[in-house]
């Protein structure tokens, strides 16, 4: 039987399913006779998910336009023609 | 087109393609792609406004000047991930000049693993709170852990690089970022858990 300290460290493998079938049944085993492990495992998940499923903000206009200024600038200075070598 | 970042279905390599011969609007095209994603990244390794928005420069600065080294063997986004990462690295350690270099603090023997609190969930908080809650939420959490925990965190867990991708870009070992990947993710789900848990019943009614 694993301790839970020993499941906790392969979590991520386990969360990622990069496990081999073994370790991942046994693993699986434990979390489904460990009440605290499941909760970890399953809150983990749920905050690996939150974050994943949070969308880019767009840039700020001010913030976007002066990107935008400062790329004219260095493409103005560089050329067009950045690979003729000139 | 300026609500999808990510679009799928595009041709990315004639895109760059385009803008390696030369082409000044395909490569904008590429940054507006982008930049979102390169500025929320920069925000959240820097945790400064105005650093964010050197970095935002810089990279995509870079990014122009440098295309030629880009071979294309990786994905365009990982390829600008490491210079944007290294950019705010830079400001992260300059920031930090009086104290010890984040990335390489030591990291502590692992007790800490053993998460404190346990709690089920109320439901899923993307119900529960508005799209700006729950990103000030979010980013709370974020803020509150380790620039060495926080940066791998971000490029493995928000930008979605791999395992490898994400040693290579921070200059880690596979190790390291494993054990810093774990340490960051159980913290964070610590740090949720204490908004997120089901209140006003014991933990393990559940059971």
């Amino acid at each position: 039987m694993l301790t839970c300290k020993q499941f906790l460290h392969e979590l991520n493998e386990y969360l990622d399913e990069t496990l081999d079938p073994q370790t991942r049944a046994e693993l699986q085993k434990h979390v489904n006779e460990c009440p605290n492990c499941w909760v970890v495992c399953d809150t983990t998940q749920k905050t690996l998910k939150v974050y994943k499923g949070m969308e880019a903000m767009a840039v700020p206009a001010d913030i976007e336009s002066r990107l935008m200024a400062a790329l004219a600038k260095k493409i103005k200075d560089k050329g067009p023609g950045r690979c003729s070598g000139a | 087109m300026s609500t999808s970042t990510i679009a799928s279905g595009f041709d990315e390599a004639a895109l760059v393609a385009r803008a390696k011969a030369g082409d000044a609007a395909a490569f904008s095209e590429l940054v507006q792609r982008y930049d979102r994603r390169v500025f929320r990244m920069a925000k959240q390794i820097t945790q400064n406004d105005d650093d964010a928005e050197d970095v935002l420069q810089e990279t995509f600065l870079k990014a122009y000047t440098h295309l030629d080294d880009f071979q294309g063997n990786s994905k365009f986004y990982t390829w600008l991930v490491r210079i944007a990462v290294n950019e705010a690295l830079m400001k992260l350690r300059k920031r930090r000049s009086d104290r010890t270099v984040p990335l390489d603090e030591p990291i502590d023997t692992g007790e800490d693993e053993v998460a404190r609190e346990i709690a089920v969930w109320d439901q899923n908080p993307e119900e529960t709170y508005s799209r700006e809650e729950l990103a000030r939420i979010l980013d709370e959490a974020i803020q509150s852990l380790k620039p060495a925990y926080r940066t791998v965190f971000v490029l493995r867990d928000i930008e979605e690089l791999s395992i490898e991708e994400t040693a290579e870009a921070l200059g880690l070992s596979i190790s390291a970022v494993k054990s810093r990947l774990l340490r960051a993710r159980l913290q964070l789900r610590d740090k949720l858990t204490r908004q997120f848990k089901r209140k006003g019943d014991d933990a393990f009614a559940y059971l």
